[in-house]
This record gives C-alpha cells, sequence and structure tokens, in this order.
C-alpha cells in the first residue's frame, strides 16, 4: 500500500520525529514547525541511521565574519559525520545534484476520509508519490 | 567479514567510574576542578557534536557515550561482529600539568581498563597509558605491567611537546621494546603541542583536517633521530591520521636522505624502508578520494599492506563504518588483512578460526 496513515496529528506534535517501517523499509517523519517531511533513515555516505540527526536551518555566509541563518527549508544532519540534507528536498548541501537522500510526500487530512477511529486529522505517507520541489 | 576494531574509545564516563582506582588525595584533588580534564570538553574549538560523540551513541541510562558497557557491547561490538578491539582511553589525552596527578590518572585508567572492561570482555585488548613527557614515570608504568597480556601497546597521543624521535622519550621507547609491546600514537593534545607548527588555529574543520599534519612529524623526526637504529625491535601505531599522507613524505624523506645522509649517518637505509619496517596506521578518519581508482592507487603506493588496520573510533562523531568507509573495489586478500589480519599479527589476538 502505497498510502499509510501513520499516525494522529496528536501523536505527531511541532518538533517530534518518529521512525515508521514501510513494507521493512526505515522512513523518518518529522514534523518541524507544523510542516510535515519523510527521508529515508538511511545516510547515503556511510549508512548511518541519517534520522537520529539534529534538525537545524542552513547556516550561509557571503563573507568572513558573516553567519546568517537561512530562514529556507530545515536540514537535517547526520547523526555520524553531519551531512546536512534539505529535508524537503533530499539533496545535499555539498553536492545537491549527485548526493540525496529519498524524501516521501506526506501530509495531514482529515481523519474521516479513512475508517474513522480517530477524530480530527491524520498524518498520511504516501510512498509511491514524489514530493514535490515546492513542497 | 572478521573484523577487529583498532581504535575504540571506551569512556570512564565521568570521574566516579574512576574513584577507586585513585588516592583519597587524587580523588580530592579532581574534584577541586582538575575533572575538567576529565571527559575532554575544554578543548579549544566548539565541535558540531556535543561531546565529540555520534549523536545515536548517547547510552539509554543518560551516561557519556561509550561508558555503559552493555550499551557499548550491543551497539558497537555486536552490532557489526567485532572479533576484536583495542581500547584507547581519550581521559588521559588532556593531562594536566601537575606530574604527580598524571602520573597517578594513567594508572587509575590501567587498572580501570582491566577489571571494568578487558576482564568482562574477552574481545578487548588493553592500551597501557602513560606520560610520555615524563621518561620516569612511563619507563615505570611500563615495567610495572610488562607480560600482562591483557595490555597489548603503550598508548601515548601524538601533539607531544617535542618531535617524538628527540632522546628525552627514548627511555619509554626502550621499556617499550623490552616489555615487546608496540607504541600506539593517537591523535591528541596531551603534551600541549599545537596542531600545527605555527600555532592553534581558529576553527575545528582545521585542528580536524590537521590531524594527519601532526603524524607526518612525528614519523620524520622518529626515522631521522634514529629512534629504529637504536630499538630495532620498536613497532609504532600511528592511530586516527588516515595514511594518505605517508606516501608523498616517503618520497620527500628518500630525496632528502641521498642529498643530506651525511648529516644522519644512523639513518643506514632509506627512511621509507624504515618506515615500511617500523610503522603501523590505522584506517579512521578514511581519506574518501573521488574516485575508487584514486583509493586503490593510495593504497598501492604505500606498499604498507601488511601494516593497514582498520578502526572505527568509535563513539566518535567522525566514525567509519565497517560497511562503508573502504571502496569495494579492494582485492579480498587485502580487505582481509586490513580488517583482521594484519591486527591480529601486531596485536596478538587470538584467531577464531584457528581454535578448532
Amino acid at each position: 500500500v502505497a498510502r499509510r496513515v501513520v499516525g494522529t496529528t496528536k501523536e505527531f506534535p511541532a518538533g517530534s520525529r518518529r521512525i515508521v517501517d514501510v513494507d521493512g523499509i526505515a522512513i523518518g517523519v518529522f514534523n518541524v514547525a507544523g510542516t510535515f517531511y519523510a527521508v529515508l533513515n538511511r545516510c547515503p555516505h556511510q549508512g548511518a541511521p541519517l534520522c537520529a540527526g539534529v534538525v537545524s536551518s542552513s547556516l550561509e555566509s557571503s563573507e568572513p565574519g558573516e553567519y546568517v541563518v537561512a530562514g529556507r527549508h530545515p536540514v537535517l544532519r547526520c547523526p555520524w559525520h553531519g551531512w546536512e540534507f534539505d529535508l524537503s528536498t533530499g539533496r545535499s548541501w555539498w553536492d545537491p545534484a549527485k548526493s540525496r537522500v529519498r524524501v516521501y510526500s506526506v501530509h495531514t487530512e482529515a481523519a474521516a476520509t479513512f475508517p474513522v477511529w480517530v477524530e480530527g486529522e491524520v498524518v498520511v505517507l504516501d510512498t509511491a508519490t514524489k514530493r514535490g520541489a515546492d513542497s | 567479514m572478521d573484523i577487529i576494531d583498532c581504535d575504540l574509545h571506551a569512556g570512564a564516563g565521568g570521574p566516579e567510574s574512576l574513584r577507586p582506582y585513585l588516592s583519597e588525595h587524587w580523588w580530592n584533588y579532581g574534584k577541586q576542578g582538575a575533572y575538567r580534564a576529565i571527559g575532554y570538553p575544554g578543548t579549544t574549538h566548539t565541535r558540531q557534536f556535543v561531546h565529540g560523540a555520534r549523536v545515536d551513541s548517547w547510552p539509554p541510562d543518560g551516561g557519556l557515550p561509550a561508558s555503559d558497557f552493555a550499551f557499548l557491547q550491543e551497539h558497537h561490538l555486536d552490532r557489526w561482529n567485532i572479533a576484536a578491539a583495542m581500547l584507547t582511553p581519550m581521559e588521559a589525552a588532556y593531562l594536566p600539568r601537575n606530574a604527580d596527578y598524571a602520573r597517578a590518572l594513567c594508572a587509575a585508567l590501567n587498572e580501570w581498563q582491566c577489571e571494568q572492561l578487558i576482564d568482562r570482555d574477552a574481545r578487548l585488548g588493553g592500551s597501557l597509558m602513560v606520560v610520555a613527557e615524563d621518561a620516569d614515570a612511563a619507563e615505570a608504568e611500563i615495567r610495572k605491567w610488562a607480560g600482562d597480556a591483557r595490555f597489548r601497546q603503550v598508548l601515548i597521543y601524538s601533539r607531544t611537546s617535542e618531535p617524538l624521535g628527540r632522546r628525552r622519550y627514548w627511555r619509554m621507547f626502550a621499556a617499550a621494546a623490552e616489555a615487546g609491546l608496540p607504541v600506539g600514537v593517537h591523535f591528541g593534545l596531551c603534551g600541549g603541542g599545537a596542531v600545527t607548527g605555527h600555532g592553534k588555529p581558529s576553527f575545528y574543520v582545521e585542528d580536524h583536517t590537521n590531524m594527519s599534519t601532526t603524524f607526518q612529524d612525528q614519523v620524520t623526526s622518529m626515522v631521522c633521530e634514529g629512534v629504529f637504529a637504536e630499538f630495532p625491535n620498536l613497532r609504532v601505531v600511528l592511530i586516527e591520521g588516515g595514511l594518505g599522507w605517508l606516501t608523498p613524505l616517503m618520497w620527500r624523506l628518500d630525496r632528502a636522505w641521498k642529498l643530506l645522509r651525511a648529516e644522519v649517518p644512523h639513518l643506514r637505509e632509506l627512511p621509507s624502508t624504515v618506515v615500511r619496517k617500523h610503522f603501523w596506521l590505522t584506517t579512521q578518519p578514511i581519506e574518501e578520494p573521488p574516485t575508487a581508482h584514486a583509493f586503490d592507487a593510495m593504497i598501492e603506493e604505500m606498499g604498507m599492506d601488511r601494516r593497514i588496520m582498520f578502526s572505527t573510533d568509535y563513539p566518535h562523531w567522525d566514525f567509519d563504518a565497517p560497511s562503508h568507509a573502504l571502496p569495494k573495489t579492494l582485492s579480498p586478500d587485502l580487505r582481509r588483512r586490513i580488517f583482521a589480519d594484519n591486527a591480529r599479527a601486531l596485536y596478538g589476538f587470538s584467531d577464531p578460526s584457528q581454535e578448532r
């Protein structure tokens, strides 16, 4: 099944994450300040459990001495070596074209569209759909 | 796959675990502040990982990484099916200036390794911690433990206060050679030397990159000062400096020797011959050239297939994973040597396949 409910929104408060097993594949689902992201739990560098890493903002600079916290997408920093990945696109900071981690489409919707076992909204992971570049 | 890890930082996890091995005086002295030196928080650079550790290496008991013995076994030794591992305690890497306390701390770490780690898990081999800067203490500690099979090498840190070939360090080498123990030199700043010959850089990324340069200085010094002419049985292991830098250094040494050898007549062989005979290297943090071909060429040019030994550096953030650190293009023979055979031959770990 490509589309599956991985929890209720109450189970995914902002700042939380969970590793879910989808047919033997570990995928990390993150709620970062209300936006959901889903990433394969495996770093392309040395195979680390990527989703155990720290979520932070990307730091940019146009000259020595300048430190700008970029307000774009959050980045996931690998728990072993610190490689940074854009949580939204899966692209790495150091080589966005070639070094990337698989990301999945994830969204919330009214629980009523599923067999109703909760009120409110559920978090739906869709492993068949590529995450849109603008999401 | 048969794996021996030549750099495992099992940790004391804080001063309490060393208390049984320190006198009342040194325990109290430590509590007054010297324990800040244990656990290495006081380094000059902020690292992007707390305690310099993998984010996933913090044990469930809330202690410091690699300090929970059961978690260390499960999370590292069992996880990778590691046959044997060399302990490389870092608690002595930031030894205080007080020589008597430094001596007591090394002695405590040695007893602690035996009782709390090696005696509880036969996979573990000990590193006999000594104070490189204090010849009396180093010599005494090596003699005290000589013949105890739990210790498989003497261990010091790379950033000595003078180049390691200088004669002030020879009594330590003599004692190690006499005890039949290799001398491991792990990256670290025990003697307080800056990571570069020009002082201390601003950023940790520089410190980390320059790890290899401290080893280059030490190889040049030990070879040129004649350490191996004096101690022909001495074996030295360079731990946590990678290895890609060694080949060009050997080229430079050989060239210089042809021009200048009269200055150092005790250097009777090509420096590269001396290096290949006396030095072992551990892999982590391994160089990652852009192609596997470049990596293979690097190893081939070294000509040290029986000297390279795999290491992980667990639980530190720059850990090398057994599954990914070396390219798949290495020949099966060389993989076997790097991952286990070379370490087994040097450190004398038993070979389970020979024990039936």
